[in-house]
């Protein structure tokens, strides 16, 4: 975020209670390798725009000397970079593009002040006309289960062979529950995993919304039937013995009452985002409460002037098209939102004008194919941030950049085009185009293909076709 | 919707999940999100493809066909079902009159989720026929 504010010479400062770069990824994942892929060897050139698709750990940069550093540091021998691999890659990137940060001040209150924001902070106040909280979502959630506080979260497992030959029940079955399960494989005498619904994979939901297939392997020995146990039930309660605990779950997709006797419990429940005193402003939130609702440009819908950015920008939800969430509680979705609220800040707070290149009509659906096949914000932030081009009189025909789709087809505005890459209900991924015209928006999905291939020549006959009906383009 | 017990309590008192166990509707809170829209915020939208099943769990919304207003929602309504079901666009807006929480399926688990639950089917059913009835009535 403060790379792209400091691109548009907004003045800002940073604070962070952590005592250096790297945040969550100082300590998270627990088990160590992320899920998240950084490509070694990708197809296109790392200063390419398109490269961030192949890497999603790597922070965005408009310097070719700031980009790909989390590859940088990995040592090889998979694609998913370890937490210290990704730490480095963080501290290489706020050292060479010069970031400043004031760590070790931590943000205490907050308070409204004749039009601007006041925070307070371990080291005094700050007043800004905008912030910008960049929290994560990292802190411990636990559901209203009895007896669940005598049990450890996710957050404070131990390591793995501190669980040898022990029966181990985790609560929940969500990407924790099931990095914990995978990580506990070659100790945990017996590992029964519990949740009132059965699992969402990845590989069905079609988003990273579901369990990675990199964590599967707790599944397959559920399916064999190995020793490993997910079972749909509701925890109703849970009690310490003498040598463990007892958890009472009732069935929920089959009935029937269950009583574990274990050795060990970990609430892999999830995670919440530390708000603070923000919901004494009158911060809207939902998901249980843990998440802000946020308008498409990542700013609360309930207090205005207070933005987000990082994983709580998923707090915006977008079309949602198919169930495919946005990719925003990741770090490959939530750093091209960071790119695109800058800018938005610049133009909207700081009146500064963006650059609007024009296009020539002939340049028009190359382009926009161009985009959908290969942008990774298209790809990396599906059906949530769009390529814009507006038509006009005026002006002709001008690239908008990227914005968010919700807020495309929702507001009024010139004639204009924007592309989105999209995955319906069957996994298929093909670009989708909204056309405004008259200040009405209307949808038009254009053909998948089995390699991605979006520039083919009936792509291009059928996109010209669309614009020159709804635009006069051609 | 601030914890687990208050969000079960809420859906049990809904008419579509009045024949759920509790252990069931614990699967339920599970199943759908919850999410949230400000007033003026658009939830469904006329002629966009890949829309999802919503329930509304608290708050107001309005239903508009090509611009007009066609009919409010509220708590226990749920809308998106017609164009699930058959798998088409919707025929309609919905936008947020007032602050609005939803539970929100998406079309692809729909057919499960009935499946699992034939009595919350029976109860979308007869939903559907009052509304076909209303509809008739206006003739």
């Amino acid at each position: 975020m403060s790379y792209f504010l400091n691109r548009w010479r907004l003045p800002h400062a940073v604070i962070s209670a952590d005592p250096g770069p790297g945040g969550m990824f100082r300590t998270f994942p627990l088990f160590e390798r992320l899920n998240s892929w950084s490509k070694p060897y990708p197809p296109v050139e790392p200063t390419s725009r398109h490269y961030a698709w192949f890497d999603w750990n790597s922070l965005l940069a408009d310097d070719p000397a700031h980009l790909a550093l989390v590859p940088e540091f990995m040592e090889g021998g998979s694609y998913f970079p370890m937490r210290a691999e990704m730490e480095r890659g963080l501290v290489a990137y706020a050292k060479r593009a010069g970031i400043h940060v004031r760590y070790g001040c931590r943000w205490e209150s907050t308070r409204r002040m004749d039009g601007a924001v006041v925070l307070g902070t371990s080291d005094g106040e700050y007043t800004c006309r905008v912030v910008i909280f960049t929290i994560g979502m990292a802190e411990p959630w636990k559901p209203d289960i009895s007896g669940i506080e005598q049990v450890p979260h996710y957050a404070e497992a131990r390591p793995s062979p501190r669980y040898a030959r022990k029966r181990v029940l985790i609560l929940g079955k969500r990407t924790s529950a099931f990095e914990m399960a995978d990580a506990l494989l070659a100790w945990a005498s017996q590992i029964i995993l519990v949740s009132p619904r059965p699992p969402l994979l990845a590989i069905h939901s079609h988003s990273t919304a579901g369990v990675r297939a990199r964590y599967l392997l707790p599944y397959e020995d559920h399916v064999l039937g190995g020793g490993v146990f997910m079972l749909d039930a509701a925890t109703q309660r849970i009690e310490r013995t003498a040598r463990g605990y007892r958890v009472s779950a009732v069935g929920t997709t089959r009935p029937g009452n269950y009583v574990f006797a274990v050795d060990a419990v970990v609430a892999a429940t999830g995670w919440t985002t530390p708000l603070g005193d923000l919901r004494a402003l009158g911060l809207a939130t939902f998901h249980q409460d843990r998440i802000p609702a946020l308008t498409p440009y990542w700013e609360s819908t309930s207090v205005p002037g207070i933005f987000f950015a990082g994983a709580a920008t998923q707090g915006a939800v977008g079309l949602k098209k198919h169930g495919v969430p946005s990719n925003s509680g990741g770090v490959g979705g939530f750093r091209h939102n960071a790119r695109v609220l800058a800018a938005y800040l610049a133009r909207t707070r700081f009146g500064m004008t963006m650059p609007r290149p024009a296009i020539k009509p002939a340049d028009v659906v190359p382009y926009l194919l161009s985009e959908v096949s290969s942008a990774s914000e298209l790809w990396n932030q599906r059906s949530y941030l769009a390529r814009v081009i507006s038509v006009t009189k005026e002006d002709g025909i001008r690239d908008e950049g990227i914005q968010p789709l919700a807020y495309f087809v929702d507001t009024s505005g010139h004639d204009a085009v924007a592309a989105v890459l999209e995955t319906d209900g069957q996994g298929d991924h093909h670009p989708a185009v909204y056309v405004r015209r008259d200040g009405r928006v209307s949808e038009h999905v254009l053909a998948g293909d089995p390699l991605l291939n979006f520039q083919s020549p009936d792509h291009r006959v059928q996109l010209s076709a669309l614009l020159k009906d709804s635009l006069n383009l051609y | 919707m601030d914890g687990r017990d208050e969000l079960i309590n809420t859906l049990a008192s809904l008419t579509l999940f009045a024949d759920l166990s509790r252990p069931q509707l614990e699967a339920v809170a599970h199943t759908f999100e919850d999410e949230y829209f400000a007033e003026g915020q658009r939830i469904l939208r006329q002629g966009f493809s890949g829309s999802n099943l919503y329930i509304v769990l608290s708050g107001e919304a309005a239903v508009y066909v090509n611009g007009t207003q066609r009919a409010t929602l509220a708590r226990g309504d749920f809308f998106g079902e017609i164009s699930v079901l058959l798998g088409e666009p919707p025929a309609a807006d919905v936008v947020a009159v007032h602050p609005l929480r939803c539970l929100v399926l998406p079309a692809v688990d729909v057919e499960a989720f009935l499946q699992t639950y034939p009595r919350v089917t029976y109860r979308m059913l007869q939903a559907e026929a009052r509304r076909v009835r209303t509809a008739n009535l206006w003739r």
